[in-house]
């Protein structure tokens, strides 16, 4: 038995973190520093892991020592090893910025232990080999965004929180509602036994029934077409939450949409990845038309969030090594420049006090750092060579085509098109021009702010042209989500 | 308004007795039979609660002087640290284990890391129900 208590290590330290910090409350140093240890080692453990996995297959483990599928199982493959690194990098650069911009009242408030629990609740979903488990870790990252979204108590945000809350309070039933039935159908909730039961005994109409309800359910999370929700509540938090909402919520959806149908509901792709096609192709059009439509900053950035989503799904839908690889590379680049615009978005309304870019003009000429990094960002999201986000969608786009999706494939193409409309509008507006506010008149400053985009700015950059060293990294995670029996082998051996 | 509640702090003084015994006895049940550190640490938490209604937040604040926000995160840390135990002797996460020991009054027992486990569970869910109850309370 491949016994590993490494896995359990990307859950405990900041559960445990989170925890000793709510009794050292007033001590905001501490708090810090604590934080960002527990995140660095976080990271640490995601690259032993990944390292791990590379020579010894999938890992897991039973807590307690209980056999599955009657104990609870933490599996960790190579798409949870690579997901927990890019959620260290990114949680990393969004703490930093929140050092010196989210205020000494919050930070009072549990702002760390909050952040640490959101973490836990990521990592614990991207680790759990059990259904209902996977609903918990949703949860607890959800009752800390909750929280998170409303920190700062503005009448805005206890609206869109307010709608945040219900839209998943909603979808959470639903979760319970699915795991009830398919409970009752199979007689496991355990990942593996459920893919073990079902292929035993064929997915027939009522599971393919089920499997579109955890669609529609991790679709709202995910924001894959039911994203109505989205905009709104992305662009209310303080800075450092919405970047880190944006760059790992909705892709906890998008990560369990993934494990479900690749593990569990791939008997009957022409219905169900028919459907998140569709829906994935729905959901770009959209984002695009959001993206170009809009003259606020937030939206513009919010949209974005969605586009990516579905093109995403676009990968998973080829069921080809190549496509999903795609997805997992485009998934991962995602992560990190969301995170990384919406930092930079943050910071650029800090500066100018409103988000309307009709207001926004020349911060370049004050600010070239932070206007070529957007700039890099930019591009990065279109897909230019060498970014990070060509990769993907090459590889994404290569997918879809070979298995024959050429509408889907298209529709991804085009929508990459409306992101350099959106992106370079966003630029030359904010950015170019001339320069109407002279740096007295600037509402803040970037003074601590420009240390964390650049690390961010760095990382992306990194993944984009040490594209060759994660290339093995990737290729076997995809190979691993395609073939369920490896997972399965995992948990029983 | 000052309301008459005479009945409900008489009762209270009987029944927050009977209820925290209760309580434990629920708590020290778990480990075989129905029971253990979340029912029992509920039931007792509604003892607190009962107190605080009956005779008023800044009474019982001065006579039980936890935080019961830092309760609950130590009742979680007591917990996780059961759970590391395991980890140290190179076990799976959250293994845990027990035996029988002589002790003075209570004859052959049965000692299990499972206690100390609950205990944390008790402790956590303790702070969460009264933390919950008086943030309601709090006004604001």
């Amino acid at each position: 038995m491949r016994m590993n208590n490494l896995l359990i290590a990307p859950v405990i330290i900041p559960l445990l973190t989170g925890m000793v910090l709510i009794i050292f409350q007033k001590n905001i140093m501490l708090q810090r520093i604590l934080s960002l240890v527990a995140l660095l080692s976080t990271g640490v453990i995601a690259v032993l892991l990944m390292n791990r996995i590379k020579e010894g297959g999938i890992q897991s483990i039973q807590l307690g020592g209980w056999e599955a599928p009657y104990g609870i199982s933490f599996v960790g493959d190579m798409f949870s090893a690579l997901l927990l690194l890019a959620t260290s990098i990114v949680a990393v650069g969004c703490l930093i910025y929140a050092f010196s911009s989210i205020g000494r009242k919050q930070e009072k408030l549990y702002f760390y232990p909050l952040f640490l629990f959101l973490i836990t609740g990521v990592n614990g979903s991207f680790l759990t080999g059990d259904l209902f488990n996977l609903y918990v870790f949703f949860e607890l990252f959800l009752v800390a965004s909750y929280v998170l979204i409303a920190l700062g108590g503005t009448q805005r945000q206890l609206r869109e929180s307010l709608k945040y809350i219900f839209t998943n309070i909603i979808a959470s039933a639903f979760f319970l509602i699915g795991i009830a039935y398919l409970y009752s159908m199979t007689g496991t909730l355990n990942l593996a036994h459920l893919s073990l039961r079902i292929a035993e005994i064929g997915q027939d109409g009522l599971i393919t029934t089920v499997a579109l309800l955890f669609l529609i359910v991790f679709a709202m999370k995910a924001g894959l077409l039911l994203f109505f929700w989205l905009p709104g509540s992305y662009s209310v938090p303080p800075t450092a939450i919405a970047a880190i909402f944006a760059a790992l919520l909705t892709k906890v959806g998008v990560y369990a949409i993934f494990r479900m149908f690749t593990l569990i509901f791939y008997h009957e792709p022409q219905i169900t990845h028919l459907f998140i096609g569709i829906l994935a192709a729905i959901t770009m059009i959209l984002g695009g038309l959001g993206a170009i439509g809009y003259w606020d900053l937030r939206k513009i950035l919010t949209y974005n969030v969605v586009i990516s989503v579905g093109f995403i799904m676009a990968g998973l839908v080829s069921l080809t090594t190549t496509g999903i690889a795609g997805s997992i590379y485009y998934l991962i680049h995602d992560m990190l420049i969301k995170g990384l615009v919406f930092l930079i978005g943050g910071t650029i309304v800090h500066l100018t006090g409103t988000s309307d870019l009709k207001k926004i003009s020349g911060l370049i000429r004050l600010h070239p750092l932070l206007g070529w990094m957007f700039f890099i960002a930019a591009l990065s999201m279109v897909g230019i060579p060498p970014l990070s986000g060509f990769l993907g969608k090459v590889f994404t786009t290569q997918g879809v085509f070979e298995a024959g999706y050429y509408w889907l494939g298209g529709i991804g193409l085009l929508t990459s098109l409306l992101i350099l409309y959106a992106m370079i509008k966003l630029f030359m507006n904010a950015f170019w021009g001339e320069t109407i506010l002279s740096a007295e008149e600037e509402k803040g400053t970037t003074k601590g702010l420009l240390f964390p985009i650049a690390l961010l700015t760095v990382a992306s950059v990194a993944m984009g042209i040490g594209a060759e060293a994660i290339t093995g990294y990737v290729t076997q995670a995809a190979e691993e989500l395609l073939n369920p029996n490896l997972y399965i082998k995992a948990v029983f051996e | 308004m000052k309301t008459n509640d005479v009945i409900l702090k008489s009762v209270t003084r009987v029944a927050a007795v009977i209820i925290l015994t209760f309580s434990i006895y629920l708590f020290m049940n778990g480990h075989h039979h129905p029971g253990g550190g979340f029912i029992g640490g509920l039931s007792m938490s509604s003892a607190i609660v009962l107190l605080y209604l009956s005779f008023g937040v800044d009474k019982v604040r001065e006579n039980i002087r936890v935080d019961f926000k830092k309760l609950a995160a130590i009742g979680v840390l007591i917990a996780i640290g059961t759970g590391m135990a395991g980890v140290i002797f190179g076990k799976p996460f959250l293994t845990q284990t027990f035996g029988y020991y002589d002790l003075p009054i209570f004859g052959n027992t049965e000692l299990a890391s499972a206690l100390i486990f609950d205990t944390g569970v008790a402790l956590a869910v303790i702070g969460t129900a009264v933390n919950i109850i008086l943030s309601i309370s709090e006004d604001r």
